[in-house]
C-alpha cells in the first residue's frame, strides 16, 4: 500500500504532507509517496525528527492510491482533510485552489 | 446576568497571562508537545482535522450584546467569519491559529469570558434551560444556582484530575429543557410543599457509547445544601470512579455498577459530615447572586396583542414565525424568541459574524440585552416584547435567521462530524442539510408536528442522537459511511433512549429512511395532536420496521 506522511503545522495547526523536498505542503499534490515498506519506514522518521523540532503536531502515515497521476487518500477522513469541509467548499485547501485557479 | 467582580477578574487574566506564555514557549521549542497539550486542552484549544479548534465558554448559554459582538469580531479577525454553537450551550471557531489564540482569550477576558474548563476531565461548563428567566412555566430562574456551581468548580484543585469530565445540567421548570437526565449530574429546581426552593437531584445519566438515564437519588434538597450535597456526589465519584479504562470512567458507570440504592447511601454518609460545613450557602450570598440575575423591568406594553393580530393577518411567514418561534414569557405582554440557526439546507448551529452582529443589535435594541444559546444549536432573545415582534422579525428575516422551524422536523441537532472533527466516524452536516431539504417545505413540517431529529457522526454522541425523537448516528463500515437510526429517544422531562431500528442506511439512503419513518408515523397517528414521540411510544417499534425492512424484519 502506498502511503504518504501528514501532520497539522504547530504554529497554525494546518493540515500539511511532506514533500519530496523535505518541505511541509499545504496541499497533498505534491505528498512524496513511500511505494515500499523502507520508504514508509523513512518517511515516519522524517516525520518523529519534524515533530522533535517543533515543526509539526499530530503525525500519521497515510494510505493512499494513485488515480490518474493525483494522489487520492484511502480514508474519507484524510480526503476531507485534503481538501476541506464538504459542506463548506469556500474553505480549507479546495478554496484555495479554487482562488488559484481564478487568479 | 452575572458581572466579574474583581477576583473573577484577576483570576482571568492571570490565566491568559499564563496561557501567552506557555504558548511563547511552545512556539520557541521550550515546551515539548507532551507537556503543552494538556495546557492548551486546559484553555479550549483542541486539534481537529483542519486546525486548531477554540471552544469558548458560555455560562449556562447566557450572553449579552457586548459579549456576543465580540464573539462576531474574534470570527471576523481570527477565524473564518463564523462560529458554530453547540450542544453545550458554547461556540466554537474551526480554524484559529495557536499563534493567534493568546490574544484572542484576551479579546474574551475584556468582555469576561474565557475558555477555562470546556476540555479535560473537569466540571465543564454548567448549561440551563435556555428560557431560565423568561418561560412562563418556570417555578425560579436556575441560573444563579448554574452560577454558584461555576464559582465553586472554577479551578478546584478537588476537581482538575477527575477520572473523566463532568457535566452538570440545571433546569427550573417541570418542562426539562436542558436535557438534565442525561448529564452526570441534573438539577431540578423546584419547591416542595412548604414553598422553599431546593432541587431534585439526578446523578448518572449520559450519553456517548453507553447511555444511561440519570437516577434521581433525592427529591428535595434544600438550596443552602446546594454545594455539600454536589461535593459529596463528586468525592464519592472521585474515590471510586473507574480511572482504569477511559470508556467506564464517567460516573454513570460508577452509579450503574455501585447500584442506584447503594451509591446514594454512599452520597449520603457523605453529604453527613459536610453538611454542616462552610460549604453551607449563606442566604445573603444567594440572595447576592441571585440579584445579578433580577429579571429585567418590563413595562407593560399592552398594545402588542393588537398588533401582532394584525401582523399575523398581513403576513403568513411571520404568522407561522411566531405561531413556531415565539415562546409565552412569564409576563403576558413579552414572548421568548427563539432565532433559528437551522436554516433550510443550512449548517445546523453556524452563525456568521455578520449575523451575531445582527442578533447582538436585536437583543440590545428589543431583548433588554439578554442573549441566550439553547443546547438545541439556536439562539435565543428572551425578553421581547410582543409589540416589538414584527419588526424583530423583519431584522432577523434580512439576516436569514427568521425561519420558522423551532421544534420542527428541519430543527436539527448536528454534529460537526467528519467535516471538522478528529473523533468523527461519519459526516453529519450533510445528512442534516438533506433531510432538512427534502422536508423544506413549512406546510408539510407544520403537518407533522414536533419532531426532533439528531445527529452524531461518533459514538461520542455530541450530537445527542440518543435522545432524538429519530436519532441518526454515523459509523464507519468497510472505509465507507454508514448511518444507523433509532427511534423513540427523547431529552426531556420523560427522557428516553432510543432504539436502533434496523440495519443502517448508505449515504444516499439516509433521507428515503426518514422519510418512510416520517410517512409511518403520519399513517398511524390518531390524531394531529399525538406527536410522534407519543405515537411512538404507543405502537413501538413494529409498523417502522416493517416500513423500513419489509416482511423479513418480522422473522429477526
Amino acid at each position: 500500500m502506498m502511503k504518504v506522511l501528514t501532520a497539522n503545522r504547530l504554529s497554525d495547526g494546518i493540515a500539511v504532507w511532506l514533500g519530496a523536498n523535505g518541505q511541509w505542503l499545504e496541499n497533498i499534490d505534491n505528498a512524496l509517496i513511500a511505494r515500499h515498506e523502507a520508504a514508509a519506514d523513512a518517511l515516519d522518521e522524517a516525520g518523529k525528527s519534524a515533530f522533535n523540532a517543533n515543526v509539526v503536531v499530530d503525525i500519521a502515515l497515510i494510505d493512499v492510491e494513485e488515480q490518474d497521476g493525483e494522489i487520492y487518500p484511502i480514508r474519507l477522513r484524510e480526503r476531507i482533510r485534503a481538501t476541506g469541509p464538504t459542506i463548506r467548499l469556500d474553505l480549507g485547501k479546495q478554496a484555495d485552489l479554487k482562488q488559484a485557479s481564478a487568479a | 446576568m452575572y458581572r466579574y467582580d474583581e477576583f473573577d477578574h484577576d483570576f482571568v487574566n492571570q490565566r491568559v497571562g499564563q496561557y501567552r506564555d506557555q504558548v511563547e514557549r511552545r512556539l520557541s521549542g521550550e515546551l515539548e508537545e507532551d507537556a503543552f497539550k494538556p495546557l492548551r486542552l486546559m484553555n479550549g484549544v483542541y486539534l481537529q482535522l483542519h486546525a486548531y479548534m477554540l471552544r469558548v465558554a458560555i455560562p449556562y448559554g447566557t450572553l449579552n450584546s457586548t459579549q456576543m459582538r465580540r464573539l462576531a469580531r474574534i470570527a471576523r479577525d481570527y477565524d473564518k467569519g463564523y462560529g458554530h454553537f453547540t450542544t453545550r450551550q458554547n461556540i466554537q471557531y474551526n480554524w484559529p491559529a495557536l499563534s493567534d489564540t493568546p490574544a484572542i482569550l484576551e479579546e474574551l477576558a475584556e468582555v469576561e469570558m474565557h475558555a477555562i474548563q470546556t476540555s479535560g476531565n473537569c466540571i465543564r461548563n454548567v448549561s440551563a434551560d435556555h428560557f431560565a428567566g423568561a418561560a412562563a412555566d418556570e417555578v425560579a430562574d436556575p441560573r444563579p444556582y448554574a452560577e454558584i456551581l461555576r464559582q465553586w468548580s472554577s479551578n478546584h484543585p478537588e476537581y482538575s484530575f477527575l477520572p473523566r469530565k463532568f457535566k452538570i445540567a440545571v433546569t427550573g421548570a417541570e418542562r426539562d429543557r436542558a436535557a438534565i437526565q442525561v448529564h452526570d449530574i441534573g438539577l431540578h429546581l423546584k419547591r416542595n410543599e412548604a414553598g422553599e426552593l431546593g432541587f431534585a437531584v439526578y446523578v448518572g445519566g449520559g450519553q456517548g457509547r453507553t447511555p444511561i438515564i440519570a437516577k434521581k437519588i433525592r427529591d428535595f434538597l434544600p438550596e443552602a445544601d446546594l454545594l455539600s450535597y454536589t461535593t459529596a456526589i463528586m468525592r464519592v465519584y472521585n474515590l471510586n470512579g473507574r480511572r482504569d479504562n477511559k470508556y467506564k470512567a464517567r460516573i454513570k458507570i460508577l452509579v450503574h455498577e455501585t447500584g442506584e440504592a447503594d451509591f446514594t447511601a454512599q452520597v449520603e454518609a457523605e453529604w453527613k459530615k459536610l453538611r454542616e460545613t462552610s460549604l453551607k450557602l449563606p442566604d445573603a450570598d444567594l440572595a447576592s447572586i441571585a440579584s445579578y440575575f433580577a429579571p429585567p423591568e418590563l413595562q407593560d406594553r399592552a398594545e402588542g396583542w393588537a398588533r401582532i393580530a394584525t401582523g399575523k393577518k398581513s403576513d403568513a411567514g411571520f404568522a407561522a414565525w411566531v405561531h413556531q418561534n415565539v415562546t409565552p414569557h412569564r409576563h403576558p405582554d413579552y414572548g421568548v424568541v427563539t432565532i433559528s440557526l437551522k436554516p433550510i439546507g443550512g449548517i445546523p448551529g453556524d452563525a456568521s459574524d455578520a449575523q451575531m452582529e445582527v442578533v447582538a443589535d436585536l437583543a440590545e435594541r428589543y431583548g433588554h440585552d439578554e442573549i441566550r444559546v439553547s443546547h438545541e444549536q439556536n439562539l435565543v432573545l428572551p425578553h421581547v416584547a410582543l409589540a416589538d415582534l414584527e419588526i424583530v422579525y423583519r431584522a432577523l428575516l434580512d439576516a436569514n435567521l427568521a425561519t420558522a422551524n423551532a421544534g420542527l422536523i428541519t430543527d436539527i441537532i448536528a454534529c460537526p462530524g467528519l467535516d471538522y472533527c478528529a473523533l468523527a466516524n461519519a459526516r453529519s452536516i450533510p445528512v442534516a442539510q438533506e433531510i432538512s431539504e427534502r422536508f423544506g417545505s413549512l406546510q408539510r413540517q407544520q403537518e407533522i408536528g414536533e419532531l426532533k431529529i439528531k445527529i452524531s457522526g461518533c459514538i461520542n454522541a455530541c450530537g445527542h442522537h440518543h435522545v432524538g425523537h429519530i436519532g441518526i448516528l454515523g459509523v464507519e463500515k468497510k472505509g465507507a459511511e454508514l448511518y444507523q437510526i433509532t427511534l423513540g429517544g427523547s431529552g426531556d422531562e420523560q427522557t428516553s433512549i432510543g432504539q436502533i431500528i434496523g440495519r443502517g442506511f448508505e449515504p444516499d439512503k439516509v433521507t428515503d429512511a426518514i422519510e418512510t419513518i416520517v410517512d409511518t408515523y403520519m399513517g398511524l397517528r390518531l390524531n394531529a395532536d399525538e406527536t410522534f414521540i407519543m405515537a411512538y411510544r404507543r405502537t413501538g417499534p413494529a409498523p417502522y420496521k416493517l416500513a423500513l425492512y419489509g416482511e423479513a424484519s418480522k422473522a429477526a
